[in-house]
């Protein structure tokens, strides 16, 4: 295709990406350099017959007025980023030299808001994911040995979980989950215990948000195995059933070699999805018990009246370099892929 | 053929069985539950004391006279003008859809079609920006979009829900053009189309599996958008997922609860009926990237 043929063809996509998608990155990366402004004091004198009183009081017309004209802020440079809310470069410091293990470290650090943040953040991601992988594999070998009537049937109960709305999801469970809910209500009665909720706990609240993850995208995992498993060579089957491998040595050592390529490309996906945990601990009202990056970045910007731009934008820098850390390894095979089909 | 070796109930079997069973009972129970319990009082659903008081609804029948009873479903319609969030949805989920498919399918065209080096590019940049947390995207426009006074508006939403679309859009569009073979466009070429004839006139008339099965996809992001719709939209325009959501802010403090639930209810209906219709082709989308590698 001609080069000028192309630009036209490709024009609306990538303006549509480069508008609403680069940009906003370079304005979050400015938001992040600048901070709110103070806001402005006058010192009066009142004097009485008892003296003079010195009263300081806000401002508000120029504290408006300065807001604005220069809606950004004051300009901050990068010290949004290690301040006590972000990276605390000091406040690790000091947890640093005072631990006495890696657990009082890690103890110290899920004090300071954005490591507690992001140790939930890769708590859920490195939980949710291998379960989802695991599971879900074994869910598609079962599906595939169903009778094919029933397939369709359990794909399409399968995709229940998977195609509802985040946010609709993971409030049914919430309902059910609750104290008064009927999972919830089952549990107090089977452990006598009254004020098990997971409401007031933080572990159980992990637990419940990570049960969540794996009942939400488990399908997409199942259904891309169990649409690979379609392919698997009979032929290799049958030659492994000839030498002698039963059902579960012909499983590890030629379907699930044969699916390898998917399992890559389902990490992948789950690894995205998963890093940018959000929705659920909306709908779970768990902000009090796990934070994540998102909700860190969410609840900044609904910051009543008064967005913090600065501190969301310094997280959402952040999380973006935790995003391509977590890309790098694919990004350097596909490049290799690329350039061995290309010499 | 099924030997009668292969039909025999072995221990993997038994166990594979057992395990398909408990994941699809895990998967529908809770959609029945609330379903059945969206018809209930409050007493019902959240019956701490007997749960099977939810079943035959001894509470509504007490509070209402019969067991069932559609309150919550009046009082999100109707009270609370759930009606308009769903009317809401309808406007931005379908002009979503129909421009995300129009800049998608020309983008993905060129992409499958053009063999240089910035194509696989401009692929590696939307695989890239496809990872975004959306979040942080909506951070990056709350503040320009103040300036220019045009947060709140539908259009605003629209065509922000569309450029997020693009990356997905375009990565599964280019593969289902890479699936159709060169020689028919080329041939057209040969024959005096100029480019866009040629794509007018024969890749439109035979894409449209592709299309369908990527509009769903396009249709179920903007459909179950939290992030963006709740950062950029006013209270009026507000779509059904952030209305469900900030529903149970004000009436748990009303002890209306049963609204939210069947706001619940209604705005997962239609995706029930989507599936039922188009499981095939949402199957097979959700595949496509994966299985051609």
């Amino acid at each position: 295709m001609k080069h000028r043929t192309f630009f036209w063809f490709i024009l609306p996509t990538l303006s549509a990406m480069i508008l609403f998608i680069a940009l906003p990155i370079v304005s979050v990366f400015i938001q992040s350099l600048f901070v709110e402004h103070e806001q402005v004091l006058v010192v009066s004198e009142s004097c009485g017959p008892f003296g003079c009183n010195q009263t300081t009081s806000i401002d508000a017309e120029a504290t408006a007025a300065l807001r604005e004209e220069k809606p950004l802020g004051r300009f901050n440079g990068l010290s949004t980023y290690f301040d006590r809310s972000h990276l605390a470069s000091a406040e690790v410091a000091e947890i640093w030299s005072e631990s006495t293990g890696l657990a009082s470290f890690v103890n110290g650090l899920m004090d300071l808001k954005f490591y507690r943040a992001l140790i939930f953040t890769l708590t859920y991601t490195f939980t949710v994911t291998p379960a989802v992988l695991i599971l879900g594999l074994a869910i598609a070998v079962g599906v595939n040995n169903l009778p094919r009537a029933f397939r369709g049937v359990a794909i399409f109960i399968s995709l229940l979980p998977f195609l509802v709305a985040t946010v609709v999801g993971s409030m049914i469970l919430s309902w059910m989950l609750d104290g008064e809910g009927i999972i919830g209500a089952t549990l107090q009665n089977i452990f006598n215990d009254p004020s098990l909720t997971i409401k007031s706990s933080t572990p159980l609240m992990w637990i419940a948000l990570i049960v969540y993850g794996i009942w939400h995208t488990l399908p997409f995992s199942f259904i891309t195995f169990y649409a690979g498993l379609q392919t698997v060579s009979k032929d290799t089957l049958e030659a492994a059933q000839i030498d002698g491998a039963n059902k579960w040595q012909s499983m590890i050592h030629v379907v699930v070699p044969h699916l390898m390529p998917l399992v890559s490309f389902v990490t992948l996906m789950l690894l995205m999805d998963n890093f940018r945990v959000f929705e659920p601990i909306v709908s779970f009202n768990a902000e009090a018990h796990a934070q994540s990056l998102s909700i860190f970045i969410w609840s900044d910007l609904r910051e009543a009246g008064n967005p913090l731009y600065a501190s969301a934008g310094a997280t959402s820098i952040l999380t973006i370099i935790g995003v391509a850390i977590l890309l790098t390894p694919v990004l350097i095979r596909t490049w290799r892929d690329f350039n061995a089909k290309s010499h | 053929m099924a030997t009668q070796a292969q039909n025999r109930l072995t221990p993997f079997k038994i166990v594979s069985y057992a395990l398909v069973i408990t994941w699809l009972i895990i998967a529908a129970f809770p959609f029945l539950w609330t379903f059945w319990g969206s018809f209930k009082v409050q007493g019902d659903f959240f019956s701490k004391a007997d749960w099977t008081n939810a079943l035959y609804g001894v509470f509504t029948t007490r509070e209402t006279g019969g067991p069932f009873t559609g309150n919550g479903y009046f009082g999100a319609w109707v009270q609370e003008s759930f009606w308009r969030n769903v009317l809401n949805t309808m406007v931005i989920v379908f002009f979503t859809v129909i421009i995300s498919l129009t800049f998608g399918t020309l983008g993905g065209y060129a992409l499958a079609r053009s063999g240089f080096r910035y194509a696989f590019w401009i692929l590696m940049a939307a695989l890239i920006f496809r990872a975004m947390p959306h979040i942080t995207l909506v951070s990056g426009y709350m503040l320009p979009f103040f300036e220019w006074n045009i947060w709140g508006l539908k259009g605003t939403a629209i065509i922000v829900l569309v450029a997020i679309n693009q990356p997905f859009t375009l990565w599964m569009l280019h593969s289902f053009f890479k699936n159709i073979p060169k020689d028919m466009d080329e041939s057209a070429m040969v024959d005096g189309c100029t480019r866009f004839q040629a794509f007018r006139h024969v890749i439109v008339p035979v894409m449209w599996p592709g299309v369908i099965t990527t509009g769903l996809f396009s249709f179920l992001l903007a459909y179950n958008d939290y992030a963006v719709t709740s950062m950029l939209l006013s209270k009026p325009n507000e779509t059904m997922v952030p209305a469900v959501a900030s529903f149970l802010g004000s009436v748990q403090v009303q002890g209306n609860i049963m609204f939210a639930v069947a706001a619940v209810v209604s705005a997962t209906a239609p995706l029930f009926v989507l599936i039922l219709f188009f499981q095939r082709q949402i199957v097979s989308g959700l595949t496509a990237g994966a299985v051609k590698g």
